[in-house]
């Protein structure tokens, strides 16, 4: 059917388009979609804006505007209406980052710090090359140069110093690096001897991951503060330090153990069927084709590991090490800065530095994960 | 790990390269490693400790304590044994623990709940809250909570009044602790205990006999009104009817003291509070994760086959996402029970601070006492698991 010519009531041209509803997009639009979508979605907006309302300007005005950033001691911090004591966190950073570490020595400190943060940026950019000398530099010969620097040897020029003057940050750092670097290869044995047939084999790894599993960390540490003497021959006493070390990286490993165990059950079965019919032994097939794909299966729950491993550093302070929250303790009761904002001051930034680095990690484990899943969804 | 058997009538494998004989043999040595380890381990122990006069046996465990201890849930003085130290220490985490368990899973639920929120604002303040609390080791809190939060507190005739449902004070917090009314029990209240038992076993039987009936008939049956009523209807009606034997006793400001009231110590409250708060953030995620694993096609296919919001998140939702979420629950209870073994460092008596702290120092028996502690971690983290198992032998997902 033609339209009919001259008809007034047919349209020739399409009829204009018209702008959508304002109430349905632009901030309008939005704001009724995510913030007043009904009652409930109302009453609770306007509930967590006074909220915000609140507690927002008095934080910001305790943690900046009152907060005191240079004084000689406690005295302006001690005024009532003063807010955090920032004077106090620089005044004590030091003691923070060392401990009592040698002043004159403490370059050694940040010489190994140094190389650690170049070691596992390497590590960690995707796009750096040569990943395998990286890792042999940072698992191998990185423990045994920070060893030399941090303890000294006296053939180098360098006066030995004793692990009871170590503290504050960078033992926070050692430990847990320490406790990654052991965890990692730990896990990996104790895995396959989970994932193994021989029973014997089995039976070991399963008894130590259920058992260290099932118990606090503290009594760990108990364990190698206390016993650890007593079961080494009488002349030999294992050092202060040592001890919690031992204690923090066995315990990693069980928990590693079980989230490459994850990563071990997820590879299919035909992998390990096509590296035996390459004719390849249990070490190899496993080295060369299991492992590597298992451990990137499960690299956010490594990750995630290392996070738990980082925050669980802070209970060494049980067995006498001055870790870094250890160091914020001592220092919030040294009388010269005595004062009732002094305590949340130091808690506010040792919670600052936890967060800055636990965040970091899981943020890094996010994007790792949102790139492996874009590998398989090829 | 070939095991490829010599086609009959070949010459017999090399045994150096037989598996099951490696297989024998790494296991030979593995078990003589781990013995001569251990062995040495014994002997070396008996030798350091008889040199360094610790006891070697658990006689300890009758002798006089000699310490107090300023929270106990059991009769318990300085005249009292290590032995009941001990279960005063367990008493004392399994409280806390099943405290802090039971809030930490309401906060948890909550805050998962609002993380998938459609309304920006509460999704937004869930994920900082969860983002913020994980990320800061669960010490740092703890000693946030107890030094700078509850110690700071005005004294006792200052103390922070909470509020109560109709204005009047309800509670008291200073730096001593938190005093709460007590609830006082009067003549006749174990019949309204009577009555609750009796209101849970009658919902229980009703119950299941509605499950019966449903089978059978088809009918469904208004199990929640009737176990509802049942439970909370029967004791109440027994509470009006004995004369309410139950009273709460206010706590009244007189001098220097409250007198009357349930005084909490702060270290109780701010293990209760950093260990709540901590792991809410854990469990928020795992509920979130939990309800985004139930595929869409599910609630469609509910709505499609004509079940209302109500009975589909009942019936369909819920049980699915409780699948994925009750595992890492678990885990999150334990890890919570385990992280109660911080008390020690705010000064909360429970087992690792009065046993492992307090009777190792005293006794020097390290060796019994630490065993003894890890024992009882080890057997409630076994006896959780193995009603994991039960629990997920029934309802993981049987697939044709």
């Amino acid at each position: 059917m033609t339209a009919l010519p001259g008809s007034s009531f047919v349209r020739t041209q399409p009829a204009p388009v018209l702008p959508p509803p304002a109430l349905s997009v632009g901030p309008v639009g939005w704001l009724r979609a995510n913030l007043f979508s009904g009652p409930f979605s109302s009453v609770f907006t306007l509930l967590a804006i006074v909220a915000i309302g609140w507690v927002l300007p008095g934080l910001i005005r305790y943690l900046f505007i009152d907060a005191i950033w240079s004084a000689p001691d406690g005295e302006a911090c001690r005024a009532p209406t003063a807010g955090a004591c920032w004077a106090f966190v620089t005044h004590k950073f030091s003691y923070f980052m060392y401990s009592s570490y040698p002043r004159e020595a403490v370059w050694r400190v940040d010489l190994t710090l140094l190389m650690g943060a170049i070691l596992v940026t390497w590590l960690l950019l995707p796009r750096a090359g040569a990943k395998r000398v990286g890792a042999l530099l940072f698992f191998v010969a990185y423990p045994v140069i920070a060893f030399v620097l941090l303890s000294g040897m006296e053939s180098l020029g360098l006066p030995k110093i004793s692990t009871d003057l170590w503290g504050g940050v960078f033992v926070s750092l050692l430990v847990s690096t320490v406790g990654i670097v052991f965890s990692l290869p730990g896990g990996v044995l104790l895995a396959l001897g989970r994932r193994s047939r021989l029973p014997m084999v089995r039976m070991a790894s399963v008894i130590f991951i259920e058992f260290v599993r099932g118990v606090p960390l503290i009594t760990v540490l108990f364990m190698a503060n206390f016993m650890l003497p007593l079961f080494v021959p009488e002349n030999w006493t294992p050092d202060r330090l040592l001890r919690p070390l031992v204690g923090v990286s066995l315990f990693a490993s069980a928990y590693m153990a079980e989230v490459v165990r994850g990563g071990l059950q997820a590879m299919p079965k035909g992998q390990f069927e096509g590296a035996m019919a390459l004719g390849l032994g249990y070490g190899r097939m496993m080295r060369l084709v299991v492992l590597p794909q298992a451990l990137t299966k499960v690299i956010p729950g490594i990750v995630n590991t290392f996070i738990g491993l980082f925050k669980d550093t802070t209970l060494v302070a049980i067995v006498g090490i001055y870790d870094f929250l250890r160091t914020v303790e001592t220092a919030r009761l040294d009388p010269t800065w005595a004062g009732p904002t002094i305590s949340t001051t130091g808690y506010i930034f040792a919670a600052f530095f936890y967060f800055v680095f636990c965040f970091g990690m899981s943020r890094y484990s996010q994007a790792m994960e949102r790139d492996l899943s874009r590998d398989r969804s090829r | 790990m070939s095991d490829q058997s010599p086609p009959a009538g070949a010459t017999a494998v090399n045994p150096l390269y037989d598996p099951r004989v490696r297989g024998f043999v790494y296991q030979a040595l593995l078990v003589a490693t781990i013995a001569f380890l251990g062995w040495q381990a014994i002997a070396n122990a008996l030798a350091n400790m008889r040199a360094r006069n610790i006891p070697t046996n658990f006689d300890f465990w009758t002798k006089t304590s000699g310490f107090d201890i300023n929270f106990t849930l059991i009769k318990y003085s300085a005249v009292s044994t290590y032995g009941d130290a001990f279960w005063v220490g367990l008493l004392n985490t399994l409280m806390v623990a099943a405290i802090g368990i039971v809030l930490a899973t309401l906060l948890g639920f909550i805050v998962g709940v609002a993380r998938l929120s459609p309304n920006w604002i509460v999704a937004k303040l869930a994920l900082v809250y969860v983002e913020s609390i994980r990320n800061v080791p669960l010490l740092l809190q703890l000693l946030f909570w107890y030094n700078a939060v509850l110690k700071p507190l005005p004294g006792v005739r200052d103390s922070v009044v909470i509020p109560g449902l109709f204005g009047n004070p309800f509670a008291y917090l200073n730096n001593r602790g938190l005093v709460l009314p007590e609830p006082r029990v009067g003549q006749g209240f174990w019949l309204v205990q009577l009555a609750l038992l009796l209101g849970v076993l009658l919902a229980v039987g009703f119950a299941l006999w509605a499950r019966r009936a449903q089978r059978e008939t088809g009918d469904i049956k208004p199990v929640w009104t009737v176990g509802v009523a049942l439970v909370i209807g029967l004791p109440t009606l027994a509470y009006f009817a004995l004369g309410e034997p139950l009273t709460l006793d206010y706590p009244v400001l007189r001098g220097f003291n409250f007198s009357g009231g349930l005084r909490v110590l702060p270290e109780t409250v701010a293990l209760i509070v950093g260990l709540t708060i901590y792991t809410a953030s854990f469990i928020a995620e795992i509920v979130r994760s939990g309800i985004q694993s139930v595929a869409k096609g599910q609630s469609e296919a509910a709505a499609a086959l004509g079940l209302r919001a109500g009975p589909m998140l009942r019936l369909v939702v819920i049980p699915q996402a409780m699948r994925v979420i009750t595992p890492p629950l678990t885990n999150q209870f334990l890890n919570l029970t385990k992280n109660s073994s911080l008390a020690v460092f705010i000064g909360y008596p429970d087992l690792v601070q009065i046993f492992a702290g307090t009777v190792l120092n005293q006794t020097g028996a390290a060796v019994q006492v630490i065993a003894i502690t890890m024992a009882v971690y080890l057997a409630i983290s076994l006896v959780t698991s193995l009603a994991m198992g039960v629990y997920n032998r029934r309802f993981t997902l049987r697939e044709r």
